[in-house]
């Protein structure tokens, strides 16, 4: 049995588990912390850094979804400083790949779009490197645009944490880094996929989507993973 | 009354923000008694004016030519904005940056069955290496993101000018709206 602990977010006092995030906490107390690589019902990993925080006494800036909240922590999710970030954070996410929301599957249900708009980004400062990569289209379901994929790993977690396929994974590293399927082979001849689509399904850009969709058309359903998290609590 | 000195210029895009501009409508006549519209693809004059209070730019920087015309209209102009997402980020036109102008050339002209196939090299401006978005060669005042942003939200950007104020656009367009 965890203990209850009293602490503040932005000066008011908030109280939770131990064992709960400062995001938890934040998000069941209707404050707004931008997250991509969060997803209800797969495990943390702290990558994305958009759901930076300040805590007082803290210099680092920490990132959310892994801080536990503390007895008499004063937490702080909004200032000019986690702005700045928030906002670069996308910038450089917009830059590293190939972004091209008016022409993307996704326009209109994408994450990175809806944040972008929600933080104030209305346009990128930095270069963008558009970078050549490539089109996996050999699913006969699905497709994997490497040029819309920001590397937040849902997929990767999704298919082993929930599906137990575990037919994604991350090659290579810094700016070559990229998500693979089986031993790095074409999705479509990966054998250890289910078909199930929850990769699809919890991808915030157009880079997991179904085939034969037009722009705009790709909507996303996640609320299996959260009733799949209750039904497994509930069994224990 | 001083009719304020509006200029409205088309770079590499499609004319879609121009034709969201047109969407206005009726309002049109309302902004035509404050406005003297100077330079536009709508109206027939060659050379950019002198003194433009403001001026909307549409579309990305991708030739030569568009180089050379926003260097002159930044130096004309007061109040510069990017209009829509091929000015915003370099949006469709620059879906060619990854694998530069060249393949784009051969598509376009020699690889389509033509009794002369040839790539021009006279009058139609070269292309540039790289397509830009506009803030990326000369300062932009104001940004206003969107494939195309509707019409309400050009009307709300030029009304707030008019008025003298600067346009808020928080949460009233978007990349690929």
């Amino acid at each position: 049995m965890s203990r209850v602990v009293t602490l503040k977010i932005n000066d008011q006092d908030v109280s939770g588990r131990e064992d709960e995030t400062i995001l938890e906490l934040a998000r069941e107390n209707g404050i707004f912390v931008p997250t991509l690589c969060h997803l209800e019902g797969l495990s943390d990993i702290g990558a994305c850094r958009l759901c930076l925080i300040e805590i007082k006494g803290v210099p680092k800036l920490m990132p959310a979804c892994v801080v536990r909240a503390q007895e008499g922590m004063e937490v702080y999710t909004e200032s000019e400083r986690l702005k700045k970030y928030r906002r670069m954070v996308i910038e450089l996410l917009f830059v590293e790949g190939n972004h091209v929301c008016s022409v993307c599957v996704s326009n209109g249900h994408c994450e990175l779009q809806y944040l972008a708009q929600k933080l104030g980004v209305d346009h990128i400062r930095l270069e963008y490197r558009s970078p050549k990569r490539e089109v996996d289209a050999s699913h006969e379901r699905f497709v994997l645009d490497h040029n819309r994929c920001i590397l937040c790993t849902r997929c990767v977690r999704v298919c082993g944490e929930v599906e137990g396929a575990h037919t994604w994974d991350l090659l290579g590293r810094g700016i070559q880094s990229r998500v693979i399927t089986d031993l790095n082979q074409p999705w479509g001849d990966a054998e250890s996929c289910t078909s199930c689509g929850k990769c699809v399904q919890v991808c915030p850009t157009g880079a997991l989507t179904a085939k034969g969709k037009a722009v705009g058309e790709m909507t996303k359903h996640q609320g299996f993973l959260t009733t799949l998290a209750l039904m497994r609590e509930n069994d224990r | 009354m001083t009719r304020t000195r509006l200029a409205t210029v088309w770079l590499d895009g499609c004319s879609g923000c121009h034709m969201s501009f047109l969407d206005i409508d009726e309002q049109l006549l309302v902004l035509a008694d404050q406005i003297e519209l100077v330079y536009s693809p709508l109206v027939d004059r060659k050379d950019f004016p002198e003194d433009v209070d403001v001026t909307l730019i549409e579309g990305a920087v991708s030739s030569e030519e568009d180089l050379e015309k926003i260097r002159r209209i930044r130096e004309r102009t007061h109040i510069l904005i990017s209009l829509g997402d091929c000015a915003v980020t370099g949006n469709v036109p620059s879906l060619r940056n990854s694998i530069g102008a060249e393949p784009v050339l051969r598509r376009a002209y020699l690889d389509p069955t033509l009794l002369n196939p040839q790539i021009p090299n006279q009058v139609i401006p070269r292309l540039l290496p790289l397509v830009r978005p506009v803030h990326s060669v000369v300062k932009v005042d104001i940004y206003v993101p969107g494939c195309p942003p509707s019409a309400n939200t050009i009307l709300y950007v030029l009304t707030e000018l008019l008025a003298g104020r600067t346009p808020d656009l928080n949460g009233k367009t978007r990349f690929g709206a």
